[in-house]
């Protein structure tokens, strides 16, 4: 009828419009209530994303003729009312329903703008929006006229009442007729104010939903792209096409499922993380393959720095030395002690009869624990593959 | 290795390249009866071909692995899963054994370590990996809040099984832990599938909880 509620209600309910605007018409005439509740539901509802066939419809009425209409229709309704309150209540003075009726004119013209305004954006771009009330202002001088008139007509309005009455002379105040401008102000630019914060909350959405999208695509972009570019080139080297491969794998996976674990945990301070990024250095480095286990997990204070050193020396050498692919690092926090096992099945040797350069990686590793109230054993034959033990008492409180 | 007769295996994974890859590995030890790509497929044509042993991805639309064993379980219950992914995610791996299958494997796994791991589950063995033997240690370490009640059957590992656990994790083969504890590779055998019996029917709330509790730790 005015705003097309009654339809959109009626839709929503999946009843006859018909008849949502007959029982808006009857508790119109029952107190005006039906009015406010026009005006409220105009306000409030959200309006549809007019696309495709549904603006069909609204669209068919020219813009001018429905703002007149409105507002003619808007006008009726209110000195129906007022006429029907006035009978009801026969001290209802006529220099009050004449004044509310301009004004609701007024409204109606200045409001019927809104609408069109809208939906002319929502059809021709349904992503920009305005910031502003000015900018939803621009659309020619006939719009400007119309607001100004019905503006006029409102002001008008609410002047006459106060002046017909006796509440001006009487009281002879100037808070009145301000708080009579505000509350027509208010009037007029509640839905204009109510559609803005809708419409910037749908727009702050889908900005959230693209830039989510570029991080993703740029990430993507930077780590997995490349890996895949330098995997082509260095096909005729399958070591090193494995290597590169393992870690974009360990990256993309860490990028993918410990996100929330080190939104939580001081990401860099973990035992597991280290050990991780031990492995990972040593795969990138070195072509063997680093496979790590960690069960239970805590925070890395000086000592616990020594043995991710130690550890790291140990997949270094088994990477180096050991002629294996494959190198299985285990670490187990429980107990209030650090386990750590570094085991490679590669040509082992005979820790009675090793060399002087191997003699002293060896003992840095078992010094380095020692210095830090721990112990480092390594156990090997030839043939047999190697495996060092790391054990370490902790200090502080674990995190299991 | 024993490829004794032909076991018959179904290959399910979304990923068509991983698919491919798999059934060039495998051809030479078994006799690839099918593929499938998502849950309803899947599901499909494990009842149509009824495999011995069928490979599933824990990743699947349409439901994941666990949708997958499920319903292939209400009508044929003798077929055996194994799962295989690159999924970290231990809630993941931790609810497709729940839902029945019978181990789990990383898709980096080596193609002769992924051919035992298949003849292992036909004859009825779990398969361990190193990753999730540490799922479960820690699924099962420290002790129940008091006032749980307990079935000690169930809710609790052997400090034996325990032990075996730890050497699966450190990267051991079942070859390799019987010799270091002097005992058979069928005991060990029988450890590890008491371990995975436990896995599944524990009703220790850790199993459910942990591992969303893990990630906030």
């Amino acid at each position: 009828m005015v705003a097309g509620v009654c339809a959109g209600v009626g839709r929503w309910l999946g009843v006859d419009p018909i008849v949502v605007r007959l029982a808006a018409c009857i508790l119109a005439l029952a107190n005006g209530a039906g009015v406010l509740l026009y005006l409220v539901a105009w306000a409030v509802l959200p309006e549809e994303p007019t696309t495709g066939d549904h603006d069909a419809a609204p669209e068919a009425i020219p813009g001018t003729r429905r703002g007149s209409q409105l507002a003619l229709a808007v006008g009726c309704i209110t000195l129906g009312c007022l006429l029907l309150v006035r009978w009801i209540a026969p001290f209802f003075p006529d220099r009050i329903v004449w004044p509310a009726v301009v004004a609701a004119i007024g409204i109606g013209l200045v409001l019927a703008r809104a609408g069109d305004s809208d939906r002319a954006r929502w059809r021709e771009a349904m992503t920009r929006l305005p910031t502003n009330p000015v900018e939803a202002l621009r659309g020619g001088w006939m719009v400007w006229a119309r607001v100004l008139v019905g503006a006029g007509l409102l002001i008008a309005g609410i002047g006459s009442f106060l002046a017909s009455t006796d509440t001006l002379a009487a009281v002879g105040s100037v808070g009145i007729a301000v708080l009579a401008t505000v509350l027509g102000g208010a009037l007029l630019f509640s839905p204009w104010v109510a559609r803005l914060v809708r419409q910037l909350r749908e727009e702050r959405r889908e900005r959230i939903r693209n830039e989510e999208r570029a991080d993703m695509a740029a990430h993507l972009h930077d780590s997995v792209l490349q890996t895949l570019a330098l995997i082509q080139r260095h096909a005729d080297a399958p070591q090193q096409a494995r290597s590169l491969a393992r870690r974009q794998e360990r990256e993309l996976r860490a990028w993918l499922y410990d996100g929330r674990r080190s939104a939580f945990a001081d990401a860099p301070g973990n035992l597991a993380m280290a050990l991780d990024r031990v492995a990972d250095e040593v795969e990138a480095d070195h072509g063997a393959a680093v496979d790590v286990v960690a069960v239970g997990d805590c925070q890395v204070d000086e000592h616990v720095d020594a043995l991710v050193a130690a550890v790291r020396e140990a997949v270094l050498n088994a990477a180096r030395h050991s002629g294996a692919d494959e190198v299985s690092v285990y670490a187990e926090v429980a107990d209030g002690r650090i386990e750590a096992f570094v085991r490679d099945r590669g040509r082992g040797f005979d820790p009675a009869a090793v060399d002087g350069d191997r003699r002293g990686i060896t003992h840095s590793i078992v010094r380095r624990m020692a210095r830090h109230g721990g112990t480092a054993q390594i156990h090997s034959a030839p043939g047999e593959g190697t495996e060092v033990t790391f054990e370490l008492a902790l200090e502080v409180e674990s995190t299991p | 290795m024993t490829p004794t007769g032909q076991t018959r295996v179904f290959l399910v994974d979304d990923h068509r390249l991983f698919l491919s890859g798999v059934r060039t590995e495998l051809a030479g030890h078994f006799d690839i009866v099918g593929e499938a790509v998502d849950v309803e497929s899947a599901v499909e044509g494990i009842r149509s071909t009824e495999p011995d042993v069928v490979l599933l991805d824990v990743h699947l639309p349409g439901g994941g692995g666990r949708a997958v064993i499920e319903a292939v379980h209400r009508t044929h219950p003798r077929v055996v899963f194994l799962a295989l992914s690159v999924s970290d995610a231990a809630e993941d791996v931790i609810a497709v054994i729940r839902a029945g299958a019978r181990g789990y494997v990383t898709k980096t796994i080596a193609a002769d370590d992924l051919a035992r791991a298949v003849e292992r589950v036909r004859e009825g063995d779990a398969v361990f990996s190193p990753r999730l033997a540490g799922f479960v240690l820690d699924a099962f370490a420290g002790d129940l809040p008091p006032g749980t009640s307990l079935d000690p059957e169930l809710d609790q590992i052997t400090p034996r099984e325990r032990e075996v656990l730890r050497l699966l994790a450190r990267g051991y083969t079942y070859k390799e832990i019987a010799r270091r504890l002097q005992v058979s590779i069928k005991t060990i055998e029988t450890h590890v599938s008491s371990v995975l019996r436990k896995l599944q029917l524990s009703s220790r709330h850790e199993l459910t909880r942990w591992a969303t509790d893990r990630r906030l730790v």
